[in-house]
């Protein structure tokens, strides 16, 4: 295994960041943590030679996504109590099952792993125009999948979000 | 560097582990979601790797499926949790989602 | 001309198919029959089998096959490995008349059937059994493989359950049908085990292949003649299955005198003369059966002295006549038991009929000591009854029951004159009590004054049978009178040569003349004891009455021995022990559910949970298969 000191840096951040993610007890420590965990993966994309990804990551992950969840925790109007509250759901006793199983997953993917494939050679950067040749060549009936998925997931956003305030409610 | 799938990989399921776990372990529906961000991230990491095992472009258009995915996840899951807290549940508590009516 | 004749095979078939089919239409038709064209469509389908019989008759016997039998085979039942069942018919002499009696009787009974059954609501079910039974019963005659038999064995026995049960709506006679099926069904069994040993050892049941001679005896050949004898014994109302007989008179008159008199009762002898090369093959059995047959017949005669029901003096009279068959299989005499057969199906038919034609004069009055002096208002029924019970008495000379019962007595006498003394004993019996029915029924003062008339349809057939039962007995006659063998010589293709009329012709003149004797005998003490007197008769009380009236009290053994034992067993039984086992099947899979239940309790996060162990498990087995 080689191991490339830029990876290895941005994957303890990421998994450092994620594990915060998923500990905190303040809504919004957890979000800016997924932000860093975000940008890490992103520079990860880079070393891996997808800057197109990388790109993407940061501009619509981190930045449009998270935004939206930012949004939310201000609508959300959290506080002191809402903290206590997490605090007392995560008991240590909570972690014991969650806590076998995911590392199970993660031994069993691990021992997946010893059958990954022999390295490929050295990385070689896939940039935006293949990319895109790619995306509009052999897979653009995925990409109008794509639209309607997003499509639906406008309309039944906003669906779901009409009546927020209840005015107007039946 | 060369194009070691495995640590990528390896990383993806670390990754993905915790998202699971977060997603177990929680019981406030906006921790759920994030959790679930990460769980598609990590995914979307394993295809990237893939992509660059093969020096194929095929990983990056798979990321952008599911960075559309995750787009449109996070739109009607966050609009469902403003709908539940406006409905008279502050608390998100998803083990309570067994109690939802009308 | 000739060319236009439907080939003689076609025949046995046909007839079948015309009750049959009489029987489909009217079960199809569920009751919406009108009346007349019920009865008509049942009399006539009988009444047309009875036509295509005498036909078949008249030409098979102008122009016999060079075997003596026609083999139709209709069609391939079953073939597993060497096992081959066919529904085929044979028709030879026996099975004609077999068949001559089914059809021939068949239809007068329906024939009076028709006058009986007026009024009655459910007469489109009535004749709708009647047909079928006679369908049934042809099938059992003429079938050549033993499987098909059964299967007409098992008819007749359907078809007389449903027909005890008639009217349903009073509980006893709901019972009594339950009780015929039963006792009947224990023999049912042991014939169809005695069929499976035949099967196996055989390896099939065509009767043809299992009489060919050569079958190997010794115990298999006795057990299985053994278990054909308890079918046998069961169906024809035997020591110790007679006790379904008398009950089954709860049926419809015509019911009695078609299927508990004439026909289904006889099955039992039919199937001994049709396989009676196992039997000579099982000396031991024949000795049992000669000995049962005896037992039965003193037996039934002394309790049908002692009844007071005029139906179930019948009932007992039959058993009893049933158990001269026996012992005249018993002592190898084949024709002589086919010979009896006959002529009680044609004198305890028209008895029957008449005695239904009495009960409905009387209003159902059925006890004897309660009628009296009909003799004047119904002439005529007197007259058939009064022929009936001197053929069934046994009349020397002028009546069908001497003769058969000369046959049998000539060969008891020759098999052990013990079986000879005890038939004579039964003979002065029978001429007792069917002369103390008459005597009390018909002459003396009125008790039942009768109403009404008989109908001519219920005539017709009366004095048809009446005909038959003094003249039918001349078809056969002892040497010493005249050598008229027509019976037994048609009969001898199947059943062997008829004996020969050993002794000395002044010992066979003896044995003629005692015979003749002991029914004179019982009537002259007949008239002693119950001859017309002012006052009111009275049936005779008594322990040994008692015990004949109750027939012999073989029904309370039973219910002690038997009946008790099983309820008692099935109330210590009653929550069903084997039950439990798929019971706790059931809990397993009730807690599994409610294991499994548990994890859909709507919380997300389990689900999410069960997802996760889900797939880790896959992944689990997709790494490492």
């Amino acid at each position: 295994m080689i191991l490339n000191a830029p990876f290895l840096l941005f994957a303890l951040v990421a998994v450092w960041a994620t594990f915060m993610v998923v500990t905190r007890a303040v809504a919004i420590h957890a979000l800016l943590y997924l932000v860093v965990a975000l940008l890490a993966l992103a520079c990860i994309f880079d070393v891996l030679g997808a800057p197109f990804a990388a790109i993407l990551e940061v501009i619509v992950y981190a930045g449009a996504i998270m935004v939206l969840f930012v949004f939310v925790v201000m609508m959300l109007n959290l506080g002191r109590p809402d903290r206590l509250r997490e605090n007392t759901w995560i008991t240590p006793r909570t972690w014991v099952g969650p806590g076998i199983l995911a590392a199970l997953l993660l031994a069993a993917l691990a021992d997946a792993l010893a059958m990954a494939p022999p390295d490929g050679g050295p990385v070689v950067v896939i940039d935006t125009r293949q990319v895109g040749l790619a995306l509009y060549g052999p897979y653009v009936l995925m990409v109008e999948l794509a639209s309607f998925l997003l499509l639906a997931g406008l309309v039944s956003a906003f669906r779901i979000g009409r009546h927020i305030r209840g005015e107007d409610a039946p | 560097m060369t194009a070691a799938p495995a640590q990528a990989l390896l990383l993806a399921s670390m990754l993905f582990a915790l998202g699971l776990l977060g997603v177990l372990v929680r019981r406030n529906l906006l921790f759920m979601l994030m959790s679930i961000e990460i769980m598609l991230n990590a995914a979307a990491l394993a295809f990237v790797a893939a992509g660059m095992r093969w020096h194929a472009a095929d990983g990056q258009v798979m990321f952008l499926m599911i960075l559309a995915l995750a787009a449109a996840e996070a739109a009607v899951g966050l609009a469902i949790l403003l709908r539940l807290h406006a409905a008279g549940r502050p608390t998100l508590d998803a083990d309570t989602g067994n109690r939802l009516k009308g | 001309m000739l060319a236009l004749l439907p080939p003689l095979a076609f025949l046995p078939p046909l007839i079948v198919l015309c009750p049959l089919a009489a029987a489909t239409i009217l079960l199809l038709s569920a009751g919406r029959m009108p009346a007349p064209a019920t009865r008509v469509l049942a009399a006539g389908a009988v009444g047309l089998a009875a036509v295509l019989t005498l036909w078949l008759a008249v030409r098979f016997l102008s122009a016999p096959p060079p075997t003596h039998r026609l083999d139709v085979v209709l069609w391939h039942w079953l073939r597993v490995g060497g096992f081959d069942a066919r529904i085929a018919f044979t028709l030879d002499p026996l099975s004609l008349v077999m068949m001559l009696v089914v059809t021939g009787v068949g239809f007068l009974i329906h024939l009076y059937a028709c006058g009986y059954m007026r009024g009655d609501p459910d007469v489109a079910r009535f004749f709708a059994c009647m047909t079928l039974f006679v369908a049934a019963m042809l099938v059992l005659v003429l079938s050549s493989d033993l499987l098909c038999l059964y299967v007409g064995w098992e008819g007749v026995g359907l078809c007389s359950y449903l027909l005890i049960g008639f009217w349903y709506a009073e509980a006893a006679n709901g019972a009594a049908a339950r009780k015929a099926f039963i006792v009947t069904r224990i023999g049912d069994a042991a014939l169809l085990c005695g069929l499976l040993l035949l099967a196996t050892r055989a390896g099939g049941l065509d009767i043809t292949m299992l009489l060919q001679p050569g079958q190997p005896g010794g115990p298999v050949a006795e057990a299985a003649a053994a278990l054909l004898l308890g079918g046998a014994l069961a169906k024809s109302a035997q020591v110790p299955f007679q006790i379904w007989l008398p009950d089954a008179m709860a049926g419809p008159t015509p019911v009695s005198a078609l299927i508990h008199a004439a026909t289904m009762v006889t099955a039992g002898v039919y199937l001994i003369a049709r396989l009676h090369p196992l039997f000579l093959a099982a000396p031991t059995i024949m000795a049992a059966t000669a000995v049962l047959g005896l037992v039965t017949l003193l037996l039934a005669a002394g309790s049908a002295l002692a009844q007071t029901d005029i139906k179930r003096i019948l009932a007992f009279s039959t058993i009893s006549q049933l158990g001269y068959m026996f012992l005249a299989l018993g002592t190898g005499a084949w024709g002589a038991a086919i010979f009896h057969l006959v002529t009680h199906a044609l004198f305890k038919a028209l008895l029957f009929m008449a005695a239904g034609a009495v009960i409905l004069r009387v209003h159902h009055q059925q006890d004897i000591f309660h009628m009296g002096g009909l003799g004047r208002a119904m002439p005529g029924v007197f007259a058939a009854f009064a022929a009936g019970a001197a053929a069934l008495a046994g009349l020397p000379l002028v009546t069908a029951g001497f003769y058969s019962k000369e046959a049998i007595l000539q060969q008891a006498w020759h098999a052990s004159p013990l079986l000879w003394a005890g038939a004579l004993l039964g003979a002065f019996l029978t001429a007792l009590y069917i002369s103390r029915c008459v005597f009390i029924v018909f002459l003396g003062p009125v008790r039942t004054a009768p109403t009404g008339r008989t109908e001519a349809s219920m005539a017709i057939p009366l004095a048809g049978l009446s005909v038959l039962a003094i003249t039918g007995g001349l078809i056969e006659m002892p040497d010493a009178i005249a050598p008229v063998h027509l019976l037994f010589r048609l009969l001898a293709p199947v059943l062997g040569p008829p004996p020969a009329e050993g002794g000395a012709e002044g010992g066979a003149g003896l044995l003629l003349l005692t015979g003749a004797l002991a029914p004179l005998a019982g009537i002259a003490m007949a008239w002693v004891l119950w001859r017309p007197r002012a006052g009111t008769a009275a049936p005779a009380a008594g322990e040994l009455a008692r015990a004949a009236r109750a027939g012999w009290g073989f029904d309370a053994a039973y219910g002690l021995l038997l009946v008790r034992p099983f309820l008692a067993l099935g109330w210590l039984n009653r929550r069903d022990l084997f039950d439990r086992v798929p019971d706790l099947l059931a809990a397993a899979t009730r807690w599994g559910a409610a294991v499994l239940g548990r994890m859909q309790d709507g919380r997300v996060r389990r689900y999410a949970g069960w997802i996760a162990a889900g797939t880790v498990a896959a992944l689990c087995l997709a790494v490492r298969p």
